[in-house]
């Protein structure tokens, strides 16, 4: 077991470092960033100062070795815009975005798999069909789309909740809505196929040989197996989430990372870019990898490997 | 008639498919008394694993069932209630299934497993659970009982599974053990050991068992009487001494020749096979079903088939027995 | 052996891909997703000819004028007018190319670049198949939004920057399912026959390979085009997608944006267009693998 983490530990901190060299590179390739700081108006001087200022004429790989002794030390640089320390500017906006994405997997959760679950018992019943709609839709929205209706509808029509901001708990519940339905399908999905791949197995029929009662047999003896590969997707699920929480902290002005990351793309704040990129890419890691350990723990089956 | 602890007349299975409908088990009768071992034999597809399960309540869902009488211990099981029919199963009727290897749930612990099946039917305490438990598994020939009921089943061999699943079976002391095909998925070796130990509970506790199985070998060894089935019927039954020594049905004596017998078959010698193929189930199927393959097969065989008796309690359906 | 029984009757023997034309047609969201995309793509085809106005000719005195079931609105805009007097069916019209031409040429693109890497993968296996694998779990950790997001704003918001982005962004489904299909494959008997008979690995993998996994890529490439065609939208909506003035349904809905609170169909009209043309591929690619793969149906 220790092994079997330590080896995929390693990998999880490969695959962190290639991100930030993707990154890195995408951001320095796709075009001049001294010429996009020091904007339009700027003179071919000023550019340069900018350039010097910001260490972009030395060569990329010590850049990027620079940047990167710093950032295992969490040493990220300050914001070209905000001018606060980088570290500091994340630390104060990621709660948001984790309470976020925390409530909308929950939200996705608590929904899903009671769907998934009477879905594939109650195969082809109207429930069935309502979940597939369910997937279907929530598959085809566009979830910005989706944040602007509810607002529509709860916040300007009925009027019970309000459009934007975190000031209280009420200002979550539609963006927890938007960004949970986002991954609800999915899991939804995996629910049902896993239940109705289980419900036929040879043990669900040895424990209905033993007389167990039903609900014994679906949650005990059923629900236990069906749910494993459901847990490694919503750890991929709540990653896509908060890669996407960007969105929906846009359309409900929710002051969180993916809002900083807006502001910093649109104001060439490349320090601050490159460190959410990290940050996302690591929390994404950090959630498989815990997937797969909590796997290993639920199915006896992958320890031994 | 009534003192049989199982009593089966006329039961079939009917599976529907698109167009037409897989008449499985064809209104079979048979009865097992108490302690008592019966064999049902016959080849592959022919409606015997499908017969154990509608014994039990178990058959896909799919499937339909109809019989005039499936009367357990006094009680008629066509007509109970699956909340009833589950108080019976694990408890006074139990099963073994060919499957060892899957028939196990891979998230729990062996001993979470049986002790549940005991918890179930039982007021017990756990640690009551747990010591009938390691005792039954150390009566069905597991070694350090107590150790393995933390094990998962994925840490046993495909024997050992086995013996919990019949270990399992006991737990609430039923009387009556439905076993289909339990060591077709096993070893040689271990086939051997397992239906010894079967046989050896079935006289220590005074079980009846029913036993499915495609193997006359087995059938030899271990049965009390023989019920032989061939496309969803049973084509000929008594007690086995008698139906190895007089087979009656052509289908019987066919089967019997396929064996080979130690000291008697000659090293190349030819094994005896049947020629031919299984009728189709789908439709009706009218005169004696095996008609197509039997080597004495006349006019008469088109028509309806009586049963007749035989000596010392046999019984075979068969137009050209006399 | 020859006296066979007369009353048993036996299936009339069905072939496979009868089977499967009774699946598609059988399968009622097949059909619907498909009419609905032929439709679509003959709107963008002969937007010219259908739509009523210019798409991009402003009139400041017709400035949002509601759709026709509205009790103010005309025959005139029947989906009514933008805040700068657009009328709105005519961008909707117009809107649908920039939609497809996204959709499928980053889906293209994608799909050329992951169908690679996963034949090479599942092929050679090994170090290759090792380092592929290793691409693949990188570009999953990436968020595709953010980096999009960056990589559009630094180069500049336009209708090729949004399809180049997409199109090296989303191809990790595909090399991912031509990796364990060439994988499968490779093991088949009939690579083996191919290679014993003499023809080269490039001659097995385009004759024996691409033709065995065709149905999924069809599938992933479905998937992907509906995936591609929301990014465009959130893109656009966000303000780094195809620029102002391009009729993209993701920029009429962020234009409609403030004005949505008063007139809600400034939004809800190219939402729900948008929403129809993903429900619809969605469709296409659930029946194609329903048809297709009747084990894996869920």
């Amino acid at each position: 077991m220790l092994r079997f983490a330590l080896r995929r530990l390693g990998v999880a901190i490969a695959v962190a470092f290639t991100v930030s060299l993707a990154c890195f590179l995408l951001l320095h390739l796709s075009g001049d960033l001294a010429t996009s700081i020091a904007g339009p108006e700027a003179t071919a001087a000023q550019i340069e100062a900018v350039r010097k200022q910001y260490g972009l004429d030395r060569p990329l790989v010590t850049q990027f070795a620079d940047w990167l002794w710093h950032a295992v030390q969490l040493d990220f640089g300050r914001s070209y815009y905000f001018q606060d320390r980088v570290i500091d500017l994340i630390a104060s906006r990621l709660p948001v975005t984790m309470i976020l994405g925390g409530l909308a997997l929950a939200f996705a959760l608590i929904v899903a798999i009671p769907l998934g679950v009477i879905a594939a018992i109650k195969r082809d019943s109207w429930i069935d069909r309502l979940a597939l709609v369910i997937a279907v839709l929530g598959q085809a929205m566009p979830s910005f789309w989706f944040g602007l209706t509810l607002i529509i509808v709860f916040s300007v029509q009925l009027r019970w909740l309000p459009a934007s901001g975190a000031d209280s708990w009420q200002g979550f519940i539609l963006p927890v809505v938007a960004l949970g339905y986002y991954a609800t399908p999915a899991i939804m999905r995996l629910t049902r196929t896993g239940m109705l791949d289980v419900l036929g197995s040879d043990y669900i029929r040895t424990a209905r040989a033993k007389g167990l009662r039903t609900g014994t047999i679906m949650f005990k003896h059923a629900l236990r197996n069906a749910i494993i590969p459901v847990i490694a997707l919503a750890a991929v699920q709540l990653g896509f989430m908060l890669g996407g929480s960007l969105v929906i902290e846009a359309v409900f002005s929710l002051h969180g990372l993916g809002y900083l990351a807006w502001e910093a793309i649109a104001r060439n704040d490349y320090p601050v870019m490159q460190a959410i990129v990290l940050i996302l890419a690591s929390i994404y890691i950090l959630l498989t990898l815990g997937a797969d350990l909590l796997n290993a723990a639920i199915d006896p089956r992958i320890r031994v490997r | 008639m009534t003192d049989h602890l199982l009593e089966v007349r006329d039961l079939h299975v009917d599976i529907p498919l698109g167009h037409s409908t897989l008449h499985a088990v064809r209104g079979i009768d048979f009865h097992v008394d108490r302690g008592e071992l019966v064999c049902l034999v016959g080849e592959s597809g022919c409606g015997k694993s499908l017969t154990s399960l509608a014994l039990m309540g178990l058959l896909p869902s799919r499937a339909r069932r109809r019989a005039a009488a499936l009367r357990f211990a006094g009680a008629e099981l066509t007509t109970l209630p699956e909340r009833r029919m589950a108080d019976l199963r694990g408890n006074r009727m139990a099963m073994i299934f060919q499957e060892p290897m899957t028939s196990l749930n891979p998230a729990y612990t062996i001993g979470n497993q049986l002790t549940e099946a005991l918890s179930r039917h039982r007021k017990v305490t756990a640690a009551q659970a747990r010591d009938r438990a390691v005792h039954l598994l150390e009566r069905v020939g597991i070694t350090a009982a107590a150790s393995r009921l933390g094990q998962y089943p994925h840490q046993l061999s495909g024997g050992l599974r086995q013996r919990v699943m019949i270990a399992m079976a006991l737990m609430c002391g039923p009387e009556l053990i439905i076993a289909d095909e339990p060591t077709t998925a096993l070893d040689v070796t271990i086939q051997a050991q397992i239906l010894h130990l079967l046989r050896e509970l079935q006289q220590e506790f005074g079980m009846a068992v029913v036993l499915i199985t495609h193997d006359l070998g087995v059938v030899a060894r271990v049965a009390d009487r023989v019920a032989v089935m061939y496309a969803g019927e049973i084509v000929e039954t008594g007690p086995v001494a008698s139906l190895f020594a007089a087979p009656s049905h052509p289908y019987t004596r066919g089967l019997l020749a396929c064996i080979p017998v130690p000291g008697r078959t000659r090293p190349g010698e030819m094994l005896g096979s049947i020629p031919g193929i299984v009728p189709s189930l789908t439709g009706r199927l009218e005169g004696c079903a095996f008609r197509n393959r039997c080597g004495e097969a006349r006019d008469a065989c088109a028509g309806p088939v009586p049963w007749r008796q035989g000596l010392a309690g046999q019984a075979v359906r068969c137009v050209g027995a006399a | 052996m020859t006296a066979t029984l007369p009353l048993s009757d036996h299936l009339p023997p069905r072939s496979v891909f009868a089977t499967a034309m009774r699946r598609v047609f059988g399968h009622h969201g097949l059909m619907l997703g498909g009419i609905i995309l032929v439709l679509v793509a003959l709107v963008a085809i002969f937007a010219p000819l259908l739509a009523p106005h210019d798409p991009y000719a402003q009139n400041l005195s017709r400035r949002l004028i509601p759709p026709i079931w509205h009790a103010k609105g005309t025959w005139e805009h029947v989906l009514g007018t933008d805040k700068l007097g657009r009328d709105y069916l005519s961008r909707l019209i117009y809107g649908s190319r920039l939609s497809l031409i996204i959709g499928l040429s980053a889906t293209v693109i994608s799909g050329l670049i992951g169908t690679t890497l996963g034949v090479l993968a599942g092929y050679f296996g090994g170090r290759t198949d090792a380092v592929i694998n290793y691409l693949i779990t990188t570009r999953l950790a990436m968020p595709v939004v953010l980096v999009a997001l960056a990589v559009a704003s630094l180069v500049g918001g336009s209708l090729q920057v949004v399809i180049l982005v997409l199109g090296f962004l989303l191809w990790d489904r595909f090399a991912v399912v031509t990796r364990s299909a060439t994988m499968q494959v490779c093991h088949g008997d009939y690579i083996a026959a191919a290679q014993a008979i003499g023809c080269s690995t490039t001659r097995i993998l385009l004759s024996e390979l691409l033709p065995n996994i065709l149905n999924a890529l069809i599938v992933v490439a479905t998937l992907e085009m509906a995936h591609a065609i929301l990014l465009e939208a959130t893109l656009s909506f966000l303000g780094l997608g195809v620029p102002p003035p391009a009729p993209s349904w993701g920029l009429m809905i962020a234009e409609g944006k403030q004005y949505m609170f008063f007139s809600p169909w400034v939004i809800a009209i190219p939402g729900v267009t948008l929403l129809i043309l993903v429900l619809a591929i969605n469709l296409v690619g659930d029946g194609i693998r329903d048809a297709t793969a009747p084990e894996n149906r869920n």
